[in-house]
């Protein structure tokens, strides 16, 4: 096998290994601590948006107002509706700004 | 918290219902696919190295930064902890969804933690909030679905992605980061949600700009996590449904 192949047999492995690790240091644990579960409560919003913000940061005014509408969107309607709306806009944005 | 009773349906209406929330995933990812496959051609990679990437590691952000140091002549490890590096946020997901999934088989877990992805974990989580149970039938139709069409779209990326039309008029590259702020406002209700936001936010700003990619995840997640923990335990109600 190339030794491209066994990279990725690699980083295959190592991935897994962030999926699962988490999993195992806590269950190590009987109880978890209030404010260990406050924390685990925050991952989701926490990492989503360092997902969002560079994105955001270095976006034109089309992608801004997308995500604008979009974020507005999701204040009412469900994630259909909202993804449909932001993805409508930008395509309708970059085609008149170009 | 998981009521087995709401389990609504069998194992297989479960599975469809998990398909179903993976659509518009599979919507976002698909100039993402089609990029990586063809990114993979260029650099070096054959078909099969390219398809095996993805089938084995699953995870795009890593795999894209994957090809970028395979093109240039970095050592094999550095390649692997680069890998490594970009999916570090795996190991906060796999601690946050193991309350959900406490019932499950050690082996239904073994498998279900290699489909744990970004929409994964947020997806269990809005289901969780609702009261309902996380099901193996219901992750793994989300998990499969996403893998299945994560895996035919590098496949037809490497494939044809040298006839590759401009995707920036179709919005396809910037699809993504709507979808993830879809998933971050579902989540809104929570305690200390806006704190979080924000201590995130500026944590991965300055990460981004004084360290850099892709270390600003990890590092701007922690900010938001810390905040969290550090916060005198909020008074019950907001996270309950």
């Amino acid at each position: 096998m190339s030794s491209t192949v066994w990279i990725i047999l690699a980083g295959a492995v190592l991935t897994y290994l962030t999926r699962i690790g988490g999993y195992v240091v806590l269950s190590r644990f009987e109880r978890i601590n209030p404010r260990v579960e406050a924390g685990l409560n925050a991952v989701p919003a926490a990492v989503l948006t360092t997902l969002v913000a560079p994105a955001a940061l270095s976006a034109g005014p089309a992608e801004l107002i997308a995500l604008v509408v979009a974020g507005l969107v999701a204040l009412r309607g469900g994630m259909m509706s909202m993804f449909l709306t932001g993805a409508a806009v930008l395509i309708a944005l970059r085609y008149l700004l170009g | 918290m998981a009521v087995e009773a709401i389990e609504a349906g069998g194992g297989t209406s479960q599975f469809w219902r998990g398909v179903r929330v993976a659509v518009p995933v599979m919507v976002a990812l698909f100039p993402f696919g089609i990029l990586y496959g063809a990114l993979a051609l260029e650099n070096g990679f054959t078909v099969f190295e390219a398809v095996l990437m993805s089938l084995t590691i699953f995870a795009g952000a890593s795999q894209m930064v994957g090809l970028e140091l395979f093109g240039q002549n970095v050592p094999a490890w550095l390649i692997a902890f680069s890998i490594f590096a970009v999916n570090f946020r795996h190991i906060l997901y796999s601690a946050a969804i193991a309350p959900r999934i406490r019932h499950w088989s050690p082996l239904k877990k073994t498998v279900g933690f290699f489909f744990l992805s970004d929409p994964q974990i947020a997806e269990a989580e809005i289901k969780a909030e609702r009261g309902e149970d996380v099901t193996f039938a219901w992750y793994m139709g989300m998990g499969l679905g996403i893998y299945v069409s994560w895996v035919l779209e590098s496949a037809l990326g490497a494939l044809f992605g040298q006839m590759l039309p401009s995707t920036h008029a179709l919005g396809l590259d910037f699809l993504l980061a709507i979808y993830f702020l879809g998933l971050l406002m579902s989540f809104r209700k929570r305690s200390l949600w806006l704190p979080v936001v924000i201590a995130s936010a500026i944590g991965s700003i300055l990460a981004y700009k004084f360290v850099g990619s892709p270390w600003h995840v990890s590092l701007g997640a922690m900010a938001g996590i810390l905040l969290a923990v550090l916060m005198p335990p909020a008074t019950e109600g907001s996270q309950k449904p």
